[in-house]
């Protein structure tokens, strides 16, 4: 669907993504992982079009709709409800993916007196009105609750089995064993491993994969 | 008005006269308001979604213009609708459309930088959001002043706040004509200038409470609005 073809970001003198090659294709979630600054966001951002590359280029094949919740998603000065339609591409689905994320009951709330994990599932339905065939989730449960980040792990599998194909980034390795397919290692602006989620963490391939895999710090 | 009367008197006793001119300060002061909002409001919405060769210098010009002297103003408005002027076939010299005129000038500026800094701050957190739902421009600019509407309340009132209170413009382009051109500014200062100082000082105590009672009533208003929107 989305494939990354040697591309480099730089901002300012900092070269955020070195060369990078990866692709999207259909089929379960694809976590990227990876320590603060390995870049994780800069892909999701450079995939979804807001940021261009300085080298290389993105293909998307049939330009795919896409969506994206970003780690702190800015609600509208408006309800939850109103939100959801300011998004919302074609027939009215506002009441099912209110439901969908549990929030019917805080409908006519303004989306920004909501708790951090209702506003959370709250981006996740506002992006799920744009309809998309792929859907970037920025470290969506980071500062969350135990039980808050299970019920967005809940409704990303619930995305995921719709046959809406999710990339998402996490540095919480646990979130990654229980969500991916396919999980991408990037480190320092590099792609470090890809591979499928058993294969990765039964047996990663490089020094980098086996010491984030084994819980140890990769600086 | 009765030179002998103070103003709590002409209060008390519900004087036409001044309830007149109170009534035309506040129309000429609220007209200007609404068509420098009209003005104001999307100049300074567009300023800040854009990116042009000189927009710093724009916005600097923009800011300079809120100092705008009254006078100065009045002086060129005086220059344009008079007989020789360019706009003198109106016909509109020394009535209420020019004093409207005038201060709508002066009052443009303040609600167009005020809004664009307003709405600049909004566009920053929303640019993100905005921008992956693709949204247009022109949705862009009437979203963020639809969801920056509470803040732009105090842009407005700041520009009430001068409409109100000032005096060089009116008094040149209006003439300060007794029962037509008088509003509670060129009535103080023709008090003043008389030397009847009681009813001077009691009419600006009735103007500054005017002015208190639109900004509190806005205020509430505004913070019970944004109470029920978030």
């Amino acid at each position: 669907m989305i494939r990354f073809e040697e591309v480099t970001i730089t901002a300012g003198a900092v070269t955020v993504l070195d060369r990078l090659s990866l692709a999207f294709a259909v089929g379960g979630p694809t976590v990227l992982i990876g320590p603060n600054g390995a870049g994780k966001s800069t892909v999701l951002r450079a995939a979804m079009g807001l940021l261009q590359p300085s080298a290389g280029r993105i293909v998307r094949d049939g330009e795919p709709r896409r969506a994206i919740v970003f780690q702190r998603p800015t609600m509208l000065r408006r309800s939850a409800e109103a939100n959801i339609r300011y998004a919302m591409a074609g027939v009215d689905r506002t009441r099912e993916l209110l439901a969908l994320v549990g929030l019917e009951h805080a409908a006519t709330r303004p989306a920004r007196r909501l708790s951090g994990g209702e506003q959370q599932r709250l981006a996740l339905a506002r992006a799920l009105a744009r309809d998309p065939a792929i859907l970037f989730l920025d470290e969506p449960t980071a500062s969350l609750d135990p039980a808050s980040t299970k019920a967005i792990e809940d409704m990303i599998r619930a995305v995921s089995r719709r046959g809406i194909k999710v990339v998402m980034s996490t540095h919480d390795l646990g979130e990654a064993r229980r969500l991916a397919g396919e999980v991408v290692l990037l480190h320092r602006g590099r792609l470090v491993e890809a591979a499928a989620a058993s294969r990765f963490f039964d047996a990663p391939q490089t020094l980098e994969a086996r010491t984030f895999v084994a819980g140890e710090l990769l600086v | 008005m009765p030179d002998n009367l103070s103003a709590l008197d002409l209060v008390l006793t519900g004087d036409p006269a001044l309830f007149a001119i109170v009534k035309l300060a506040l129309l000429v002061s609220l007209s200007a308001v609404l068509l420098a909002a009209v003005i104001g409001v999307p100049l300074g919405a567009s300023i800040a979604l854009s990116s042009f060769r000189g927009r710093d210098a724009v916005i600097v010009f923009l800011n300079a213009m809120m100092g705008l002297p009254p006078v100065v103003v009045g002086l060129v408005v005086y220059l344009a609708l008079s007989r020789s002027g360019p706009l003198g076939s109106w016909g509109i010299l020394f009535t209420p459309q020019a004093m409207v005129i005038a201060q709508t000038i002066l009052v443009t500026p303040i609600i167009a930088a005020l809004s664009r800094q307003t709405i600049e701050d909004l566009w920053l957190e929303y640019r993100d959001e905005l921008m992956a739902m693709e949204v247009g421009l022109l949705r862009r600019l009437t979203t963020l002043v639809w969801d920056a509407r509470f803040s732009l309340i105090t842009a407005l009132l700041a520009g009430f706040g001068r409409a109100a209170a000032e005096v060089g413009a009116v008094i040149i382009v209006g003439g300060n004509i007794e029962g037509f051109t008088r509003t509670m500014t060129t009535a103080i200062a023709l008090e003043t200038s008389k030397g009847n100082l009681p009813l001077a000082i009691g009419l600006g105590v009735v103007l500054v409470a005017i002015v208190l009672a639109i900004n509190g009533l806005a205020w509430a208003l505004g913070r019970a609005a944004e109470r029920l929107a978030g």
